[in-house]
């Protein structure tokens, strides 16, 4: 059977198109759920959903998995918090640590790596010394990719830490410097805002074994034995919602190859729909502009709407020639989870260099790259 | 260094899972889902700390109630050192006066 | 793509391959196991590169869990690719039960678990208990139940390493064996497949009632192993451990808590058949 990740598309918009699939049907959604880090989100969709025992179980681990990359990724960032605690600028989670923290949607069933904040760029040298003061260590010593990083990225080199062995990034924007685009992060900075508590989980664990199920979202949580830290002192925070979809929106049309691409537009999708409002997208139409990211904005717009259905005015609907370039590369995935469409994808690669760097920096990079083989 | 007290104050009971062993006690963090091995005086610390926010001092007078510490100083001290090292492991929270 | 498909205990796999001959040797030893419809995981056998499907051909173990930097095999070893990939999904993606780096068998409903490291000798004592009247349940996987506590067997192929293959070979001659796959990462390794009782039984667990620490080589000894210790241990034997959270704490104290554990040293597998049932006598 030639199925491309449209059967996993279909099923996320719409559990009830999965009521005919057979075995094999449900083995190759779940490869390729597997494949996209979307096994959690699935499961999240197809709570109250009927299948088949076999696949119920396999959802019901998800769950569980779920639960412990939530339960890491607060934690790290609640460790980042207390280290970062006495200094003066904001301190911003960005992407599936700050879905989580905030309750929001998008984190329902996330998978979660690495954490990533973002700071204002004078205030690296501060955050790094911190950081590094208090048990995190970088984990590329090549002096090459060190000034690399540290001249045009968009965040420092990474670090992990020592005892836990989780990764950091840093970001001072949300692009790198040498991309075509410039967001502009002093104003996202500037309009973010704050978590309203210390980041807990939800009522104690094992308190039932659904507990995950009727958690209720992290804002909340009462915290009545403990005296927190107040806003702006201590505490971390989140994007403004206009500019968490721009972000998100950047990361997957700007910044990569498409890689996780329907895990990223499903973020968006679930952003879209939770913020929705007339005044919503106004603003986010203007902090598009304002960040230099209006096509991928849109872009992204249509193609949730497209993909997974996401409503939306009529004024940011439609459908571009080049689109569909991007469905086919957003879906190539066979029931094996294999990556295909090869030359789309190669395209796209290029296409990732092209748009982080220009074209003499990009030959320097590959240069160096190769020549270390 | 100005003259703000650092206080601790422990998670909640509930956060966490306590099980004695043998040489050692195993305290399971709901939080971060961490499994620490600790040794004596750190669960009788916990337990002696409740809700309160307190510093060595105050705990070391709460733990003599129920164990020989040996010399004053001596039992500040190291209890000191382990609500900092308790702080660094998110198991306790420094609270400065500010 | 070639295709194959398994259950072993409460796991199904499906397996494909870019060659047909691995596929073709699994079959054949799991020919008395389940072939599920619905599977857990899949895993692929792919070449490493355009020309190695052919040329010198090199097998890169992939599937729905996969480690990075994992060194291709000759695909002479495909089976043991196949067996590794198994390994690896149940290592990194399992999350039903404690997952234990262990071999058990069971008499009269009650489990003995036994762990160690690699070359400790649980994999052939396993085997050898095995053909000695006991259940076999496993030799690289224990699965603690998070409810109950029972230990759920997970009767994959017995792998048989250098020295052991000859001595099984002569403890069971007519034994299922698989073929001798030499010059592996770890030296000789032959698969054998486990008895007819252990492969109808997959689904029956029991109640660990003894834990032993078996080292192969030294005089024979029996030591006893503190409950902190043993905690320890078994939380680097766990590959799971940390992803259960409170689940995992929770099995693994009432585990620590319940079950007798003991270190024992032998130079013999006929040796260690005597200590297991004295201890077995005692303390179950």
């Amino acid at each position: 059977m030639n199925r491309d990740a449209m059967l996993l598309v279909d099923a996320l918009r719409n559990p009830a198109t999965t009521r005919n699939l057979d075995a094999q049907g449900w083995t190759e959604l779940l490869s390729m759920a597997r494949a996209e880090q979307l096994l959690g989100t699935l499961a999240e969709r197809f709570k109250i959903e009927s299948v088949p025992p076999k696949v119920a179980e396999i959802l019901a681990e998800a769950r569980v998995n779920a639960d412990y990359l939530r339960r890491s990724a607060l934690w790290e960032a609640d460790c980042a918090r207390r280290v970062l605690a006495g200094f003066g600028g904001k301190v911003v989670l960005l992407k599936g640590t700050a879905y989580v923290a905030a309750g929001l949607k998008a984190g329902e069933g996330r998978s979660i790596g690495d954490l990533d904040i973002l700071v204002a760029r004078d205030d690296l040298p501060q955050v790094e010394a911190a950081l590094l003061a208090a048990g995190w260590e970088w984990v590329k010593p090549d002096p090459y990719d060190d000034a690399y990083y540290r001249d045009h990225m968009h965040e420092l080199p990474p670090l992990i830490h020592k005892l836990r062995d989780r990764m950091i990034d840093v970001h001072h924007t949300i692009l790198p410097l040498t991309a075509r685009r410039r967001p502009d992060a002093r104003a996202m900075l500037a309009d973010a805002n704050c978590l309203p508590s210390r980041l807990r989980e939800g009522p104690g664990e094992g308190q039932s074994n659904s507990r995950h199920i009727s958690d209720p979202p992290l804002t909340a949580v009462a915290s009545h034995r403990l005296r927190l830290p107040a806003s702006g002192r201590g505490g971390l925070y989140t994007l403004s919602p206009p500019d968490m979809v721009c972000h998100s929106a950047a990361h997957l049309f700007a910044d990569g190859e498409l890689d996780g691409g329907l895990r990223n537009l499903w973020d968006i999708h679930c952003l879209l729909g939770q913020f929705s409002s007339a005044e919503f997208w106004v603003q986010l139409r203007s902090r598009a502009s304002l960040h230099q990211l209006s096509e991928p904005v849109e872009r992204a717009v249509r193609l949730a709407h497209q993909l997974y259905g996401t409503q939306i005015p009529k004024d940011w609907a439609g459908w571009h020639r080049q689109d569909k370039w991007y469905v086919a590369r957003l879906t190539a995935r066979d029931g094996w989870g294999r990556p295909t469409r090869k030359f789309i994808r190669l395209l796209f690669y290029i296409r990732s260099h092209w748009l982080r760097m220009p074209p003499l920096m990009l030959a320097r990079h590959l240069w160096v790259k190769w020549r270390k083989g | 260094m100005g003259s703000s007290k650092i206080l601790y104050r422990a998670e909640p009971a509930d956060q966490r899972l306590v099980e004695p062993l043998d040489m050692m006690t195993l305290i399971y963090q709901r939080r971060s889902g961490i499994t620490h091995m600790v040794g004596e005086p750190v669960p009788q610390m916990l337990a002696a700390m409740g809700d309160d926010a307190v510093d060595a001092a105050i705990l070391a007078k709460r733990l003599a109630k129920t164990f020989d510490l040996g010399g004053a100083a001596d039992a500040v001290a190291v209890l000191s050192e382990r609500l900092e090292e308790l702080a660094e492991l998110g198991l306790v929270e420094r609270i400065t006066d500010a | 793509m070639h295709e194959f498909r398994v259950q072993v205990g409460p796991a199904a796999f499906r397996i494909g391959s870019a060659w047909r001959e691995p596929l073709a040797q699994m079959a054949e030893l799991y020919r008395d196991y389940p072939q599920p419809e619905f599977t857990d995981f899949s895993v692929r056998l792919e070449p490493t590169g355009l020309l190695r499907r052919w040329l010198r051909p090199s097998v890169a173990i992939c599937g729905d869990y996969m480690l990075p930097d994992a060194a291709p095999l000759p695909l002479a070893q495909g089976l043991l690719a196949a067996e590794m990939a198994m390994n690896l999904q149940m290592a990194l993606g399992w999350r039903r039960h404690l997952l234990l780096h262990a071999s058990a068998v069971e008499r009269d409903g009650r489990v003995l678990v036994m762990t160690g490291q690699s070359g400790s000798g649980k994999s052939t004592l396993s085997a050898l208990l095995g053909s000695r009247g006991w259940r076999f349940m496993g030799d690289e996987f224990v699965l603690l139940d998070p409810v109950s506590g029972d230990a759920v067997p997970f009767p994959r192929l017995i792998s048989l390493k250098n020295s052991a293959i000859a001595a099984m070979q002569a403890v069971k001659p007519d034994g299922h064996f698989g073929p001798l796959l030499a010059g592996t990462p770890k030296g000789d390794i032959r698969h054998l497949v486990p008895p007819g009782d252990a492969i109808a039984r997959m689904g029956q667990g029991g109640a660990p009632a003894l834990l032993l620490f078996p080292r192969f080589g030294y005089p024979g000894e029996v030591r006893e192993v503190a409950p902190g210790e043993t905690f320890m241990r078994l939380t680097q034997a766990s590959t799971n451990y940390v992803a259960l959270g409170e689940a995992g704490f929770t099995t693994l104290t009432r585990f620590v808590r319940s079950v007798p554990s003991r270190a024992i040293d032998y130079q013999s597998g006929e040796e260690a058949v005597a200590l297991v049932e004295q201890l077995w006598e005692r303390l179950a």
